[in-house]
């Protein structure tokens, strides 16, 4: 059985994610220890909080580099909320804060509308194309975001879903072994269940 | 776009899973652990778990029961009750809640809701308010779970904590609880149209075209009941399958068909 790391960088709620993961057969593991990470089979990265706040937390723990090895190596990964945004070369928010740079893009806060930022509540996944991830998921079902700041990704074939919130938007991707999306799997009930049991099946 | 939503609110008092009617009588229905493995199970968008004796007799919230719920829960949980400081916020996150629910402690300690925005974002902090028409047939905010005047109409409260950081709100009419009559509608109205963050509506639901009146006729952006879902099979489901065959634009889930039953006048499927 395959060992899931869950990046623990001190920002708060990831018992969601793990106990998610575990409900659907995963054996995990929570860390900021490098060794661990690099011995696992799989990483997580989950996301809470500010994006400049959480890029300093994994510097400080020395992860920043751990993390873009291991997906150098082919490990599978998976980013959720902020650590989908973390993946792209910097973000609005408080910014222009840097980020990973393992993708191409940026990541922008919501025009100013009469909508509500954050956007938080449940909203459709237009499948754009076939990922493991969203394998058994009918298109268009319904997932759970909070976030106030998206992902613009410069390579448009990576996108394998999008929302429509004023604007329709990259909601998740995929590039080989980088899954991530911008919805919470872990509080979107049976389906979101199912997306982390498509991952920890991989 | 986003959907509306179906929230059940399970009632806590004395440890026990209560039926509240009017803030003034309550009904034991059983353990609250039980409730909520089905209710984690259900078609529903979200859960509230409502601690309502624990500010009444300075209690802290309970955070071993909290967690035991966070850990069956795979949808957005909200836990109120006897939360007044933000320790106790940090605590009840902590201990798995996505979002607190604050009423008494907002009105005492309004910065507490800017404070706890700044701190977790206005998506963790739902106001509580908890409304009735007083003596001279005016709506007014109650606090200490209805037994407290505070002389404010809940328009202006609910702008109010808008401004200072709120992310939602959950409106309970005090009259309408546990009277089967539906929403106070006027009330739900009155708030939602005056509020830019959502207002989810509670107190009162009987029949499952309840829902569809509050969302309709109410303005509300959710609706939630505590009681119905309690006495009735299927209530979630059915309530789901009420609002589609409204066009309401709702989550529905995989598992369930929505469709090829008939529904009696209690709410029942035939």
């Amino acid at each position: 059985m395959s060992l899931i790391a869950v990046i623990d960088y001190g920002m708060g709620n990831l018992k969601s994610v793990a106990k998610a993961l575990q409900k659907v057969g995963g054996k995990v593991i929570v860390t900021h220890d490098s060794k661990t990470i690099q011995q696992a089979d799989k990483i997580v990265l989950p996301g809470v909080g500010a994006y400049p706040q959480c890029m300093s937390n994994l510097k400080a723990h020395g992860l920043v580099d751990v993390v873009k090895e291991e997906i150098a190596k082919g490990k599978w990964f998976l980013g959720i909320c902020l650590g989908f945004q973390l993946l792209f070369e910097e973000s609005e928010e408080f910014g222009p804060s840097t980020g990973f740079g393992i993708l191409k893009g940026k990541v922008k806060r919501f025009p100013q509308s009469p909508l509500k930022i954050p956007h938080m509540g449940w909203n459709g996944l237009a499948l754009r194309h076939r990922s493991p991830l969203f394998e058994g998921i009918p298109h268009k079902s319904s997932f759970y975001f909070v976030h106030s700041y998206y992902v613009v990704p410069k390579e448009n074939e990576i996108i394998s879903g999008e929302t429509f919130y004023g604007i329709p938007f990259c909601s998740s991707i995929q590039k080989k072994n980088i899954l991530a999306c911008q919805f919470h799997p872990e509080k979107s009930q049976s389906l979101g269940l199912k997306v982390l049991e498509n991952f920890v099946h991989l | 776009m986003l959907k509306y939503r179906l929230i059940p609110v399970l009632i806590l008092k004395n440890d026990r899973l209560v039926q509240s009617i009017q803030f003034k009588r309550y009904l034991p229905i059983g353990g609250a652990k039980i409730a909520i493995e089905f209710f984690v199970n259900w078609d529903v968008d979200e859960i509230v778990l409502l601690d309502i004796d624990a500010t009444l007799k300075k209690r802290q919230p309970q955070f071993d029961l909290i967690s035991f719920f966070a850990r069956k829960c795979f949808v957005p949980f909200t836990v109120g009750g006897g939360i007044s400081s933000l320790d106790d916020i940090r605590n009840v996150i902590k201990a798995g809640a996505d979002k607190v629910c604050l009423n008494t402690a907002a009105i005492r300690f309004p910065e507490l809701i800017t404070r706890g925005a700044e701190r977790f974002g206005t998506q963790c902090i739902t106001i509580s308010i908890d409304a009735k028409k007083n003596s001279q047939g005016e709506y007014e905010v109650y606090l200490l779970s209805g037994k407290e005047p505070t002389g404010m109409h809940p328009v202006e409260w609910a702008q109010k904590v808008e401004a200072l950081g709120a992310g939602e709100i959950l409106l309970t009419s005090i009259e309408r609880d546990g009277t089967k009559q539906g929403y106070d509608l006027e009330l739900t109205r009155q708030v939602a149209q005056a509020v830019s963050i959502p207002v989810i509506a509670c107190g009162g639901v009987g029949r499952m075209e309840h829902f569809v009146e509050g969302i309709l006729k109410g303005s509300a952006h959710a609706v939630a009941a505590a009681n119905i879902f309690q006495y009735t099979e299927h209530s979630t489901i059915i309530a789901k399958a009420y609002l589609k065959k409204a066009n309401i634009d709702i989550r529905l889930s995989s598992d369930v068909t929505y469709e090829g039953f008939t529904i009696d006048e209690a709410g029942r499927i035939t």
